[in-house]
């Protein structure tokens, strides 16, 4: 079996897809528990008030999604999403392991650590 | 309005964008925002932040597809990546930072950029030199035409990659997918034949918004109520969209989602200096 850029591509395009609906599923799922939940008139979004911060930490939404509360399962949708180009990163990289080519590892690299800091660590 | 009515009209507005986007090759993330600040009176923060989700979605899942036509270069998409993730913090940044009227302006600005961007004709044909660098960075590659297979190098590798970095900040900056940038980055600048830059691009665009997205979340941006009709609706219309554009009459499409991009674009920079 050989590698080469089409063989990583396919693999990829494949992985994105299959990303991507199961975070459109995740999505739904919260979506719809959400609207069940809600009848009230339709929240403001005239002006700028910022998430509360369970929303806004791995933690919090890991925890509201057992407490079944809707806006973090859609929460965990959306990073789901966000979450797939990630992925394709690093099955890039991985690919490019095994094609042997260092120079597109290390340049792979550089793209996941900028995608890393500001997931994780940019505030 | 309740909120099932909001969801509901929200999904369909987003549904028809996401379609237009996909049939006229500019994508759903140039007209959420402004569907969603001039129609639905939203803040342009939670607006930036629905877009740019919408923006992944539509990449992610047209990625299978634009695999299977095997023209995207991965390594020239990669490298370039570098470029518009950095460039796409930077923009995420300013976000936090600059007024709204402000971004309302250079949104708008870059909204009748991109209708003017999609109409011109691009460029065919690799006449000059191949660049070193790009020989050394491997940036080339074979294209399948009706007539055999054309061996493609990239050119002017430097003005391209400095290109990509404005258009991921532009990205960051305004939760668009800035295509129209990366294309004329790849198409014009590097000389890299039309097919390979406009589907180098659809990959590129997941990947840089993923960037700034991170940022957005955390800075609470990401209004889960008003983004979960958004997305699912700028999904199914650009998969609609996708399987119609076999059939469809894309040029006349492309005129008029550009008239509809400027209109928007002029109602955003008016709303804008007028302070409303």
């Amino acid at each position: 079996m050989s590698w080469d850029d089409k063989r990583i591509e396919t693999w990829v395009g494949v992985m994105l897809r299959t990303g991507v609906l199961i975070a459109a599923a995740v999505v739904l799922t919260g979506g719809v528990l959400y609207l069940a939940q809600n009848r009230g008139p339709r929240p403001d979004y005239t002006y700028f008030h910022g998430e509360p911060a369970r929303l806004l930490s791995l933690s919090g939404i890991g925890h509201g999604v057992m407490m079944l509360d809707a806006r973090s399962i859609i929460m965990l949708g959306l990073l789901l999403l966000i979450a797939t180009p990630v992925a394709r990163v690093g099955m890039c990289i991985v690919g490019f392991l095994f094609e042997r080519d260092r120079m597109y590892v290390a340049v792979s690299s550089v793209v996941l650590v900028i995608l890393m800091y500001s997931l994780f660590f940019h505030r | 309005m309740n909120e099932l009515w909001f969801a509901l009209i929200l999904f369909f507005s987003s549904l028809l964008a996401g379609m237009l986007g996909a049939l006229s090759g500019l994508g759903g993330g140039v007209v959420i925002v402004p569907l969603l600040t001039i129609a639905f009176h939203v803040d342009i923060h939670y607006a930036i932040g629905a877009s740019l989700v919408s923006v992944i979605a539509t990449s992610s899942g047209a990625a299978a597809a634009y695999v299977r036509e095997g023209f995207s270069n991965i390594r020239v998409g990669m490298f370039l990546e570098i470029a518009t993730t950095a460039g796409a913090l930077v923009g995420a940044w300013l976000t936090t930072k600059l007024p709204t009227q402000t971004i309302g302006v250079v949104f708008g600005l870059v909204l009748l950029y991109s209708a003017y961007a999609s109409l011109k004709k691009h460029h065919e044909g690799m006449t000059e030199k191949p660049d070193p660098l790009a020989m050394r960075l491997k940036l080339k590659g074979d294209l399948p035409t009706d007539d055999g297979v054309h061996t493609y190098v990239a050119q002017r590798v430097p003005l391209g990659f400095g290109l990509m970095g404005l258009a991921g900040a532009l990205s960051g900056l305004l939760g668009i997918g800035s295509g129209a940038v990366k294309v004329i980055a790849m198409d014009q600048a590097m000389r890299l034949p039309f097919k390979v830059s406009t589907t180098t691009s659809n990959f590129m665009i997941g990947v840089t918004a993923a960037a700034s997205a991170g940022l957005y979340w955390r800075s609470g941006y990401m209004a889960p109520s008003l983004v979960m009709p958004v997305m699912l609706g700028v999904l199914a219309g650009s998969l609609i969209g996708s399987k119609l554009l076999v059939k469809a009459q894309v040029r006349t499409l492309k005129v008029v989602f550009s008239i509809v991009i400027v209109a928007m674009g002029l109602e955003m920079i008016v709303n804008s200096v007028t302070g409303k």
